[in-house]
């Protein structure tokens, strides 16, 4: 029976790995929240469009409406309907932050590996370059590019990452330097493998989580930043995100006019899933960690032969 | 020609106010192929250093310094990066101190063994690969199903398994042990040794065994090497060594071990400690801590002198016959008197200061 196990298919592995994380979240109060959110924000990001039909360009409506069943948050300056255009705002919001995101992890990951790795020479040019970055305003900066390019949806996104980058760069960075000391990169080395293939097989798989726990955090700072560009007028004019309601419903004084259903919505959308991020991302870490993974959940399959509880950490008796 | 050839080898390293130490300082030894040799020696006289110069995976501010390392007829210090990377784990493979740092701690430990394999043979396939780490685990006597489990998981004894399943996995002509058994208890250390005793024989391995524990070299090695401040002390068969030991440092080692057998008694020491490499000591470097020291041992350092079929030393004490003259018979320091009276009496002694006042001496050595 011995030999068959090592012929356990890599698709069954993997899927091992996604059940150990679904464990992790289930058990996790928090993440649960988290992952709940964004569901639901997921949910109207990709199909809410399509249910909800295209944002009336025409403006047949009154402009200016307070909610009403048929328009549930009123309608704008234009006559739009404001839970329309919420719903598609929702799919730009987000496709801005996970595309910045990843784009900004991918170059942070890469050059804060690099840097941390290789070190001396490397690490003096890389890093010289990464505070360049960090030091560029990040508004002025969209500002000339949106200028320069004229605003659209490409150099959010561009600017986000250009300026987003560098504190990723610096994280990782650091924690490839512990990595890079510990001696199962030296036994790596020993084995014969080269330096790219140690930063992918030993340090990357060790500086993961937190590219994962810092991406879900980016994603909602990028989210964030997004607002706050559209707000100020830079971000795209074709497309509606929640910043660019919350920038018109100022335009229009909604504040000032008690028009709640205006502001209120697109704000209330960016503090719930910045606030789901950072939930989620705190479980990251578990379940990239397989230490911390096995702490009082039940993923592995096998019935340990015998347990420890440490005094008093006995689920059973503390507390009561 | 023997598998593995050191000669005068010497590893110097730069520290960080470009001062340079030099760690190893001309050790040459021989290991044939199948042949199990110890490196023995105290904590920090260069054992370590020499296993890594072999594979030349020394730490970016060390550097071999002189001599030459050769592998099966092929000199390793002077090869290229590239070739250097084809042979290390194919040729020499290496056992690492602390099994646990030694494993990564995120991945599974069948991936990681299989690593080097698919490393080394880059046509095999996963499943392939899987499943000569699947014989891996039997031979090392692990379950082949725990390849699927992280380094956490598993017990000590049973993680120092999995490094030698792993230094095993592109059978290799040459094994270097670097301490296999420290940190184990008595027991798993046993076990773990009877392993690697059965392997060697089994795959007809060359194994370099690094450790403080004489017993270990005892039990599982034809040859040793014994080594004091990066130099070369005294090398012979595990028995010659063991019934007719000639350096003083040897004899002291060999003392300073409880014997079982014999009358009741407390090991006997070795007063002071190792000189840093950072100040090296004149002459001889055992002499501050030698009670065969003599006023020649502080100015000349010893020649290498052989004795009889595969046994040689380097010490003054030494007559042309091969025998260790006692101190009596010799115009000894006042000093050495005064480490033989601390070392009878079981008391620390105060070694003169070490030029440079890098050592203050002075803890006493038990065993």
């Amino acid at each position: 029976m011995t030999g068959a196990v090592a012929a356990v298919p890599a698709r069954r592995r993997r899927r091992d790995g996604w059940l150990d994380a679904w464990a992790v979240v289930r058990a996790n109060r928090q993440a649960m929240l988290g992952v709940g959110i964004l569901g639901v924000f997921l949910a109207i990001a990709v199909v809410g469009p399509f249910l909800a039909g295209p944002i009336d360009k025409t403006a047949a409506n009154r402009p200016m409406l307070p909610p009403s069943p048929e328009h549930l948050f009123g309608t704008d300056r234009s006559g739009r309907d404001l839970f329309l255009t919420n719903v598609w705002a929702t799919r730009i919001s987000l496709l801005v932050g996970v595309v910045a995101s990843l784009l900004c992890m991918s170059i942070g990951a890469t050059l804060g590996i690099a840097a941390g790795y290789l070190g001396s020479g490397w690490d003096s040019w890389i890093m010289r370059i990464t505070d360049f970055f960090y030091v560029l305003p990040t508004l002025v900066l969209a500002l000339v590019l949106a200028a320069i390019v004229g605003p659209s949806l490409v150099n959010v996104i561009l600017v986000i990452t250009i300026t987003s980058w560098p504190a990723t760069a610096r994280i990782i960075r650091s924690q490839t330097l512990t990595v890079r000391e510990r001696m199962f990169v030296e036994r790596a080395r020993a084995s014969g493998a080269g330096s790219l293939r140690i930063m992918r097989r030993q340090v990357l798989p060790n500086v993961f989580g937190l590219v994962l726990a810092n991406t879900t955090l980016t994603i909602a700072s990028a989210i964030f930043l997004e607002t706050t560009l559209s707000f100020l007028g830079v971000g795209p004019r074709d497309t509606y995100s929640w910043g660019r309601i919350l920038e018109e419903s100022f335009a229009a004084g909604a504040l000032s006019l008690g028009m709640w259903a205006w502001f209120v919505p697109p704000g209330v959308a960016v503090v719930l899933v910045v606030l789901a991020f950072t939930l989620v991302g705190s479980a990251f870490d578990e379940i990239l960690d397989p230490r911390l993974r096995r702490r009082g959940i039940a993923a592995d399959d096998t019935e340990p032969d015998a347990v420890i509880v440490p005094s008093g950490a006995d689920p059973e008796t503390r507390g009561g | 020609m023997a598998l593995l050839e050191v000669r005068d080898l010497a590893v110097e390293f730069t520290l960080g106010d470009g001062r340079v130490a030099r760690a190893v300082d001309g050790i040459s030894f021989d290991v044939d192929a199948g042949e199990a040799v110890g490196l023995v020696g105290e904590s920090g006289c260069g054992k370590t250093t020499t296993a890594l110069a072999i594979t030349r995976l020394l730490p970016a501010n060390g550097r071999i310094a002189g001599g030459s390392v050769r592998l099966a007829g092929e000199e390793i210090s002077s090869m290229a990066e590239a070739e250097l990377r084809q042979r290390r784990w194919t040729d020499v493979s290496i056992i690492f101190q602390g099994a646990m740092n030694a494993l990564n701690p995120v991945r599974r430990v069948g991936e990681q063994v299989a690593e080097p394999v698919l490393l080394h043979e880059p046509g095999l396939s996963g499943s392939a690969a899987m499943a000569r780490v699947s014989e891996l685990f039997q031979l090392v006597g692990i379950s082949p199903e725990r390849a699927r489990e992280y380094p956490h998981q598993f017990s000590g004894g049973m993680r120092q398994r999995v490094m030698i399943a792993m230094a095993l996995a592109c059978r290799p002509r040459l094994v270097i042990g670097d301490e296999p058994t420290t940190a184990l208890d008595v027991m798993v250390q046993a076990q773990i040794l009877e392993l690697l005793e059965r392997l060697r024989v089994e795959l007809g391995l060359a194994l370099i065994l690094i450790t403080h524990d004489l017993a270990v070299v005892a039990e599982t090695c034809d040859r040793a090497v014994v080594m004091y401040a990066g130099q070369l002390a005294e090398t012979g068969t595990v028995t010659g060594l063991n019934e007719r030991p000639l350096h003083p440092y040897s004899v002291r080692l060999l003392g300073s071990v409880p014997d079982i057998t014999g009358e009741r008694r407390l090991p006997e020491g070795i007063p002071g400690q190792p000189p840093s490499p950072e100040a090296p000591v004149t002459g001889c470097r055992f002499h501050p801590r030698c009670d065969h020291a003599m006023a020649i041992c502080v100015t000349d350092v010893p020649a290498i002198r052989s004795f009889g079929e595969d046994h040689a030393v380097a010490c003054h004490a030494v007559t042309e016959a091969g025998r260790l003259r006692s101190p009596d018979e010799l115009p000894v320091l006042a000093s050495a008197t005064q480490v033989a009276a601390a070392a009878a009496d079981g008391a620390e002694v105060v070694t003169e200061p070490m030029p440079g006042g890098a050592d203050g001496g002075g803890a006493g050595m038990a065993a």
